[in-house]
């Protein structure tokens, strides 16, 4: 089963670009995060990415920092963000699901129990921030043992040996981080994006999709020019806290957004 | 431990070409900053042989920082204790009153060598911050030091004093508002700048190479000590105490004595309100293992892995995490930690100042609470060297209000 490499492969044998969401699991109230998912599916979400919350993410900007909190004041935990996967699953069993975090919380659930319950849930992917593929050895095996895939990042700093290993170490996808920054910093630069993706290309086989600097339809659609897919977070969740307290809004707005989104793919 | 058998035994030999202390250590960080670590181990390898640098920081440890700090025999302190003969090793004498500034001497002239002229700094109690700015000026860098919202309210004096050191200080108002919080927030503003910019880490933690490069830079403290202690007494002591936050001043003058396998290392956590309490910053004695701020390593965290707020008197040493080398060496065997609580460490910092003259760091208080116990189960005919690693005359207002007496 490796849902998320078939699904990518699928959307780009039919010419098409891949929308990924993020949102942070437990954000703003636990109760919202299944809803959600099937909501952002609805609006058009090829691939959702669950942010694990984690109390000191470093590779975040402001905007996704507060969703962090916001989540930690109901104590969302790794093993909640399992269970959400479990109930998304209930309805969906289509589109992947990716976990996106931190490797504390994972270290502290011990890798192979993480990889067994994270299979068991129904997750098809994982990207952990803090953990390049040097460090990644013990939690890779685990993961493929149980058919999750392991998908890294390419930065506009990573060398083209490095991007080699990268990409020979990633399934699923590559993630391009495409701004020198923390999430949500700024918008992308096509002409950079176009350059580099380019120059990546000739490591790698897999789809390569874009993230951190996606805010609107036109930055979504600059990506999806040179790219297999564009991935959207902090945009979503900066939505998702100024309606932090009604449901029905959040819904209705982060449904029209992606929908923005996907129209411009 | 078992996991660290078949190992290199020779401890000189770590950490290994991937930044490893056995199991601990690495480079645990996104992917924008791994060409950044890449670029300063290569540069950072081809300095610590190159004469021209080695000159220049040996020139500016003398003539800037004041070195050598002396090895202070003291007297009525060991009478006091009832056992072995203390020596404190002084480096509240340095410039700006701490070891802090041993690295920062090195990382700015790194700096300047990398061609950046940019560097920022986390800090806590502001010392390592104050360090930093103070380099930063001698060597006419633009700086900025990032410090938690709640540190910046208890330590007004040191953001002063950054100020007018030409820093500028960012108050960090994310998470726990500490420590640990400015160094993320420093790690953000190095992946945004990192084509100008060099981040000085204030201690043996983050990821590879700083843990080796700081520990290289204040080994000097150890190296100094050793030849000190044998020109003093002869031969070696028989132990070295020291306060480990996230240990730099610990690792500086263990480092040098690795071999010396009679002598005993011994490293002083925070007990805070004490070890039973949970309230503490003690990752040694009390944390587990796990991955923060770029290395794996011992520290504290809930059972979800979430860091969780530790508690010191001591804002140097209230941080959840600790360097990568000392959680190595307590998994071999080669040094033990230990850990001083609140009470014990004030009631130190007074002994000192009324036996000796002397006002202590409250971090460095740790330590000379625990050398008093250990001296006073000791041989006359023994000695032990604590490393006095700062100066207390920050921790004036602090020890002021627990008094009960205003000074302002």
């Amino acid at each position: 089963m490796a849902r998320l490499s078939t699904r990518l492969n699928e959307i780009g044998d039919d010419g098409g670009k891949a929308l990924v969401a993020y949102i942070v699991a437990g954000d703003p109230q636990p109760q919202t995060t299944v809803p959600l998912m099937h909501e952002l599916v609805a609006a058009g979400v090829d691939v959702i990415e669950l942010g694990i919350p984690f109390s000191d993410p470093e590779a975040e900007g402001p905007v996704i920092q507060l969703a962090h909190e916001r989540a930690l004041r109901h104590k969302v935990s790794l093993s909640q963000c399992l269970d959400m996967v479990s109930a998304f699953r209930e309805q969906n069993e289509r589109t992947p699901v990716v976990l996106m975090g931190y490797l504390n919380p994972i270290e502290s659930m011990g890798y192979e129990n993480f990889a067994k319950r994270a299979a068991e849930a129904g997750v098809n992917g994982t990207i952990i921030v803090n953990l390049p593929p040097e460090e990644a050895g013990g939690l890779s095996v685990q993961l493929k043992s149980n058919g999750v895939e392991s998908v890294y990042l390419l930065a506009p700093t990573t060398t083209d040996q490095r991007a080699a290993m990268i990409c020979e170490a990633s399934s699923g996808f590559v993630y391009y981080v495409s701004l020198k920054g923390t999430t949500g910093a700024s918008s992308l630069d096509a002409s950079d994006v176009r350059e580099k993706v380019g120059q990546f290309r000739k490591f790698c086989k897999l789809p390569i999709l874009v993230g951190f600097g996606v805010k609107d339809a036109e930055t979504a659609s600059a990506v999806a020019e040179v790219a297999d897919g564009a991935v959207v977070g902090s945009a979503i969740v900066k939505i998702m806290a100024e309606c932090e307290s009604d449901d029905a809004e959040l819904f209705a707005r982060v449904g029209s957004f992606v929908r923005e989104l996907r129209a411009a793919l | 431990m078992s996991d660290h058998e078949g190992q290199n035994t020779n401890l000189f030999a770590y950490p290994d070409e991937k930044g490893h202390f056995g199991v601990f250590g690495g480079k645990f960080v996104s992917e924008t900053l791994m060409a950044a670590l890449q670029e300063l181990e290569a540069e950072y390898l081809r300095l610590r042989r190159d004469d021209t640098f080695q000159e220049e920081l040996r020139r500016d440890l003398s003539e800037y920082v004041g070195r050598s700090s002396p090895l202070y025999f003291a007297e009525r302190l060991t009478d006091e204790a009832g056992g072995a003969r203390i020596y404190l090793k002084r480096e509240d004498l340095n410039h700006t009153g701490a070891h802090k500034i041993n690295n920062c001497i090195g990382q700015a002239l790194l700096a300047k060598y990398m061609g950046k002229p940019r560097i920022i700094a986390e800090t806590g109690a502001g010392q390592h911050g104050v360090a930093s700015a103070t380099v930063a000026a001698r060597f006419g860098l633009e700086c900025q030091v990032y410090m938690g919202s709640e540190d910046i309210k208890r330590q007004s004096l040191n953001v002063y004093r950054m100020k007018l050191l030409g820093a500028e200080v960012v108050p960090v108002s994310s998470g726990s508002k500490t420590l640990k919080d400015a160094m993320n927030e420093a790690m953000r503003d190095w992946v945004t700048n990192v084509d100008n910019t060099h981040y000085i880490i204030g201690t043996v933690a983050g990821p590879h190479p700083y843990p080796m490069l700081v520990r290289d830079f204040q080994s000097v403290i150890g190296e100094e000590t050793k030849r000190q202690f044998a020109e003093q007494q002869g031969g070696l002591p028989d132990a070295i105490v020291a306060c480990v936050g996230g240990g730099s001043n610990a690792m500086g003058i263990f480092y040098p004595f690795l071999e010396d396998r009679s002598v005993r290392l011994i490293g002083v956590e925070a007990a805070g309100y004490g070890l039973a309490t949970g309230r503490h910053a003690a990752p040694l004695n009390e944390g587990t293992i796990g991955v923060l701020h770029g290395n794996r390593t011992y520290l504290m965290d809930d059972e979800d892995g979430q860091i969780i707020e530790t508690h010191s008197i001591s804002a140097g040493l209230d941080y959840p995490g600790v360097g990568p080398e000392h959680a190595f060496l307590k998994d071999v065997d080669r040094a033990e930690y230990v850990a001083i609580d609140d009470d014990e460490a004030l009631e130190a910092f007074r002994a000192l100042n009324l036996l000796e003259g002397i006002l202590p760091a409250l971090e460095s208080s740790h330590a000379v609470a625990y050398g008093m116990k250990l001296a006073s189960g000791m041989g006359q005919d023994e000695s032990i060297v604590i490393n006095l690693s700062g100066r207390g005359d920050k921790d004036i207002p602090t020890v002021a209000r627990i008094d009960g007496i205003s000074i302002e």
